[in-house]
């Protein structure tokens, strides 16, 4: 098992001269579909963001740092309507918690990465790095460190470069509720939530969850109809499966 | 424009502790060992329920109250060629786009 380990290094450590320059440019190549994604939303966010309060620095931190689009454009809604910092830590947890769905299902494929490329590797994964790397690892296993941190590094970058554009042409023109920027992010949950719903049990969980929100929102308001919301409704998911067996 | 503050600065940091934590604790510790299938089943869950959560209100409530009609609830006419070009395409890109283009094209025909 050591002597494998040791002996894969070698090899791939032999290989990396040549082909670095190759993984750096698919990497690039791979990226251009996510910056591509990431356009509308992060521009989006900017733009959302400025409008909201936030200047363009305290924009531009939140998109290097938390790197998470649907719960950014959340947060900034959310310290928009003075909402209290635990339930903005909250709901960005549970918007997020997906993730460590998409973490487990990696894991098995990144056997040849250590500790602190892993630790990297995940501060960069969102839903559209996923989507581009899941398709990827199924076709090989132990993906080429450089070309899967050439994407990740890229589409982290362009993603902080859209939230400036979009801070900055907030800051500068206003009225951009009239572009529909707004909807950035109602469509963002809209095609997140299609792909999910892979069979009955997860449309019945979803239908729930968007029925009792709705009611507890309009009859308590306030900001914790997500969190309670979504603890019901994952729990439903749990008693259908429970019960169907 | 070139501010910080104190409030914000804390929200980012907190923020970006619990987005990390989720995405780098099952890659960092889980790879080979399984969490309890209960938890696993739940988890599988959120997804589609916190979506779902965060679009509820969204949707149906316009002005504080429950309606569709137009031109109040302009989001959830504008969720149906959203959910449409979801269906079809299976593109965050696509569906993002549709979606902000239905929400301008109906604020620029009821103004």
């Amino acid at each position: 098992m050591l002597k494998n380990k040791t002996l894969d290094k070698s090899s791939s450590i032999s290989l990396r001269q040549p082909d670095l320059k190759g993984e750096i440019k698919n990497g690039l190549l791979r990226s251009i579909p996510i910056m591509f994604g990431y356009f509308p939303i992060g521009f989006a966010f900017g733009v959302l963001a400025v409008n909201a309060g936030l200047g363009i620095l305290e924009s531009v931190l939140m998109s290097l740092l938390v790197y998470a689009g649907s719960s950014q454009l959340i947060a900034v809604s959310l310290l928009a309507g003075q909402a209290g910092l635990l339930a903005v830590t909250l709901t960005t947890f549970l918007v997020n918690l997906r993730h460590s769905l998409m973490s487990a299902a990696l894991a098995p494929h990144l056997g040849n990465f250590n500790i602190r490329q892993l630790a990297f590797f995940s501060y960069e994964l969102t839903d559209e790095t996923f989507a581009v790397h899941s398709l990827d690892f199924k076709k090989e296993e132990n993906p080429p460190p450089p070309r899967v941190f050439t994407i990740n590094i890229l589409a982290h970058f362009a993603w902080v470069g859209y939230t400036l554009l979009g801070a900055w042409t907030g800051s500068v023109l206003t009225n951009l509720e009239a572009w529909g920027l707004d909807y950035a992010l109602p469509a963002m949950f809209i095609a997140l939530l299609i792909l999910q719903l892979e069979n009955t049990k997860r449309i019945y969980v979803a239908l729930f969850s968007l029925i009792f929100s709705t009611l507890f929102s309009l009859g308590l308001g306030g900001h914790w109809y997500v969190i309670i919301s979504t603890v019901l409704a994952a729990s439903l998911g749990l008693a259908l499966e429970k019960a169907n067996r | 424009m070139f501010n910080l503050d104190g409030k914000i600065v804390i929200a980012i940091l907190l923020m970006t502790a619990v987005t990390y934590l989720p995405r780098s604790l099952p890659l960092l510790f889980l790879s080979g060992r399984k969490l309890p299938a209960g938890l696993q089943i739940w988890l599988s869950y959120i997804p589609a329920a916190v979506l779902a959560a965060l679009l509820g209100p969204s949707l149906f409530i316009a002005e504080g109250k429950l309606t569709l009609h137009l031109p109040a609830n302009i989001y959830f006419w504008a969720s149906l060629p959203s959910f449409a070009v979801a269906l079809l395409s299976r593109s965050m890109f696509l569906t993002v786009l549709a979606g902000i283009a239905s929400a301008a094209l109906l604020r620029l025909f009821l103004a």
